[in-house]
C-alpha cells in the first residue's frame, strides 16, 4: 500500500470509531426513548431515523452541504467550518449510520421486560443503575449489533463523504474515495488491494457477529 | 398503619378509586376476581403506578400526595411478582447479593444465611434462573425481597403460575414468613385456600373498588369470598395435647377444644383449621351417644339467607370465634331456631391447612 492509502486507513478507522462512540451516546437514550414511548410523534421519529436506509447517500450530502456551507441557514453561527473537514465528516456520518445503532437497540430495549426495570427499582437501583446492572448486561446483543454495524457502515461510506467531505489527503479523504480515484486512474492492483481489503474485513466482521448472535441465542 | 387512597382512571374501561386503611403488621390479602384491581394495589404501594393519583403513607411517612411521589427505589418495598421476575443474566446468589448491596447506609442488614434457610434455597445458588423450577424461582424472588430489608413486602399471586403440589411446596415457608417475621405483608391473591392459610386482614376488591374488609374470621362469613358450597371459617389453633392411645390431637383454639386425627403434629405447634359450613349441624340439646367426637357449646348469633333458597347459613358464637353451619330452611322451622338461642354446634369434619 502507498503511503497515501495508509493515510486513508488512518483517517476511515478514526473516522469511523469517532461516529461510533458518537452513537453509542446519541443512540442509545434515542433508542431508549423510542422503545418505551407511547408518545404519537414516535413514528415521526422513526421514519426519520429510518431515512439513511433508503435514501441516496448523495441527496443527504447535499442537504448537508447547503446547510453548513458558508451562505447556508447555519453558515452565520461563526462555527469552524463544517464542509471538506473531519468533523463535518463526522456529523454525516452520524446522521448517515444512525439507523444502524438506533433500529438493533430499540429491538434489544423493546424486548425487555418492564418487570425487570420495575424490579430494579423495588430494589433500590436508581433509573442508571438500573440502567447499567440490568439492561446493558441484558441488551449485549443490541449493543454489539449496533456498535458493529455502526462501524462497519461507516467504513462503507461513499456519497455522503464525497459531497460533504472531498478528498483532503489526511483529513477527508477515506478507503472508499482512495479506491474510488485508483480505480479512476487505472491502477488496478492498488484498487484490488484496497477493494479487496474492504470486502474481506467487512465479510469477516459480518460473520463474527452472526457467529457471536447464533451462540447466544 | 399503611394508608392507600387511590384514584386511577386508565381510559379503557378500568377505573379505580379506593381508600384503604391496612394494619402494618401481620398479613393483609387483598381478595378478588382477575381485573379488578388487585395488582394496581400493589403496584401503586410500590410506586410503579405514576398515574394513579391519590395518597398512599407508611406509618406517617408519605410515599405519594398531592405533588409529592417518593420514587420506588426510595421506598424499600419488597416486591414479589407472579413470574418472579428474576435478572436472568446473574446467579441465584448473586440476585440476592441485587438488593443486599443497595441497601443504604444506616439501615440492619439483615442476615442472607436467614432468607435463604427460610426458603430452603441453599442448594440453588451458583444456579441461572433459567436451569430452575418454577416453584423454586419463586422461592427466590421471595429471598431476593427479603435479603433487601423491606419495610414492607409485597406479594403479587405468587403462587398463581405454580401447579397444586408446587404451591403446597411453597406455602409452609409463606406460613413461616408470617409467623416467624415481623413484617408486615401484604398479599394478593384469587385462592380461598392461600387466604384461608395466611391472612390476617381480609380485603374484598370488585372493579377497583373496596366491597368490604376486616379480620379474617370475620370477612369468612362474606358471601363475596365464600361462593356456594366453599362457605366456612378458619381456626387458628395450638396443639395442646397428643393422646397416644387414640391417635388424636387436641387442639386450643379461641373458644374450645377440637381433637382431630394426629397427623405426626408437634406439641404447641400452631395450625389453622378451615370448618366449613356444610360440615357442620347444630342441636338443641347435648347430643348422646352420637358418633361425632367434636361437640360445641355456643349462641345463635344470626340465621341469614344462603345461595340457594333451600338453605340458610347459621352463625354461631363459640367462645371468640364465630362458626357457620348450612341448615335446610326446614331444619330450621323443625328445630324453631332463632337468634340468641344457646345451641350444640357438631362438626362431623375439620381440615388442617397445610
Amino acid at each position: 500500500m502507498s503511503p497515501g492509502d495508509w493515510q486513508a486507513l488512518g483517517v476511515t478507522l478514526r473516522l469511523a470509531a469517532t461516529t461510533t462512540l458518537l452513537l453509542l451516546l446519541l443512540g442509545t437514550p434515542l433508542a431508549w426513548w423510542l422503545a418505551r414511548t407511547r408518545s404519537r410523534a414516535a413514528v415521526w421519529v422513526e421514519s426519520l431515523v429510518a431515512l439513511p436506509l433508503v435514501l441516496p447517500p448523495t441527496v443527504l450530502g447535499f442537504y448537508l452541504l447547503v446547510l453548513l456551507g458558508p451562505n447556508g441557514p447555519l453558515g452565520g453561527l461563526q462555527l469552524p467550518p463544517l464542509v471538506f473537514s473531519f468533523w463535518g465528516l463526522v456529523l454525516a456520518s452520524v446522521i448517515s449510520s444512525l439507523p444502524f445503532m438506533v433500529q438493533p437497540l430499540r429491538d434489544a430495549f423493546a424486548a425487555l421486560s418492564p418487570r425487570l426495570l420495575d424490579m430494579a427499582a423495588c430494589l433500590r437501583a436508581g433509573p442508571l443503575d438500573a440502567f447499567f446492572s440490568v439492561v446493558v448486561p441484558l441488551c449485549r446483543r443490541g449493543f454489539l449489533s449496533g456498535l458493529v454495524l455502526t462501524f462497519a457502515h461507516t467504513v462503507g461510506e461513499f456519497g455522503v463523504v464525497l459531497m460533504v467531505g472531498g478528498n483532503i489527503p489526511g483529513s477527508t479523504r477515506v478507503l472508499s474515495i482512495a479506491l474510488y480515484d485508483h480505480a479512476e486512474s487505472f491502477n488496478h492492483s492498488a484498487a484490488h488491494l484496497l477493494a479487496g481489503g474492504l470486502l474481506l474485513a467487512s465479510f469477516a466482521t459480518l460473520l463474527l457477529l452472526n457467529h457471536w448472535n447464533r451462540r447466544r441465542a | 398503619m399503611l394508608e392507600l387512597q387511590i384514584r386511577l382512571d386508565r381510559g379503557n374501561g378500568f377505573a379505580m378509586d379506593l381508600d384503604l386503611r391496612l394494619p402494618a403488621v401481620g398479613t393483609t390479602v387483598l381478595f378478588g376476581p382477575s381485573g379488578c384491581g388487585k395488582t394496581t394495589v400493589l403496584r401503586a404501594l410500590a410506586g410503579l403506578e405514576r398515574e394513579a393519583q391519590g395518597r398512599v403513607a407508611l406509618n406517617g411517612e408519605v410515599w405519594q400526595a398531592e405533588g409529592q411521589f417518593v420514587p420506588p427505589q426510595q421506598r424499600g418495598v419488597g416486591l414479589v411478582f407472579q413470574d418472579a421476575a428474576l435478572f436472568p443474566h446473574l446467579s441465584v446468589r448473586r440476585n440476592l447479593d441485587y438488593g443486599l448491596a443497595r441497601i443504604p447506609r444506616g439501615l440492619v442488614r439483615p442476615k442472607l444465611d436467614e432468607a435463604i434457610g427460610l426458603l430452603g434455597i441453599e442448594g440453588l445458588l451458583e444456579r441461572l434462573p433459567e436451569g430452575l423450577s418454577g416453584g423454586e424461582r419463586q422461592r427466590v424472588a421471595i429471598a431476593r425481597a427479603l435479603a433487601m430489608a423491606p419495610r414492607l413486602l409485597l406479594l403479587d399471586e405468587p403462587l398463581a403460575s405454580l401447579d397444586a403440589p408446587r404451591r403446597a411446596d411453597i406455602l409452609p415457608y409463606l406460613d413461616r414468613l408470617r409467623t416467624e417475621l415481623t413484617l408486615p405483608m401484604v398479599y394478593v391473591t384469587h385462592s380461598v385456600q392461600e387466604l384461608s392459610r395466611l391472612a390476617d386482614e381480609v380485603v374484598l376488591l370488585q372493579a377497583g373498588r373496596v366491597q368490604a374488609q376486616g379480620p379474617l374470621a370475620e370477612m369468612l362469613l362474606h358471601a363475596l369470598l365464600t361462593p356456594d358450597d366453599e362457605a366456612g371459617v378458619v381456626l387458628n389453633c395450638r396443639v395442646e395435647h397428643i393422646d397416644a392411645e387414640w391417635h388424636l390431637a387436641q387442639l386450643a383454639f379461641d373458644g374450645g377444644v377440637l381433637r382431630v386425627r394426629n397427623d405426626g403434629y408437634q406439641l404447641h405447634q400452631t395450625l389453622r383449621l378451615r370448618v366449613q359450613a356444610r360440615d357442620v349441624s347444630l342441636a338443641r340439646q347435648l347430643p348422646e351417644r352420637s358418633s361425632i367426637t367434636n361437640v360445641l357449646e355456643g349462641s345463635l348469633e344470626s340465621l341469614n339467607s344462603d345461595t340457594h333458597p333451600a338453605t340458610q347459613l347459621a352463625c354461631i358464637r363459640v367462645g371468640a370465634t364465630r362458626l357457620l353451619a348450612r341448615l335446610t330452611r326446614h331444619s330450621v322451622h323443625r328445630m324453631q331456631l332463632a337468634a340468641g338461642q344457646s345451641v350444640w354446634v357438631q362438626l362431623k369434619s375439620v381440615a388442617v391447612l397445610r
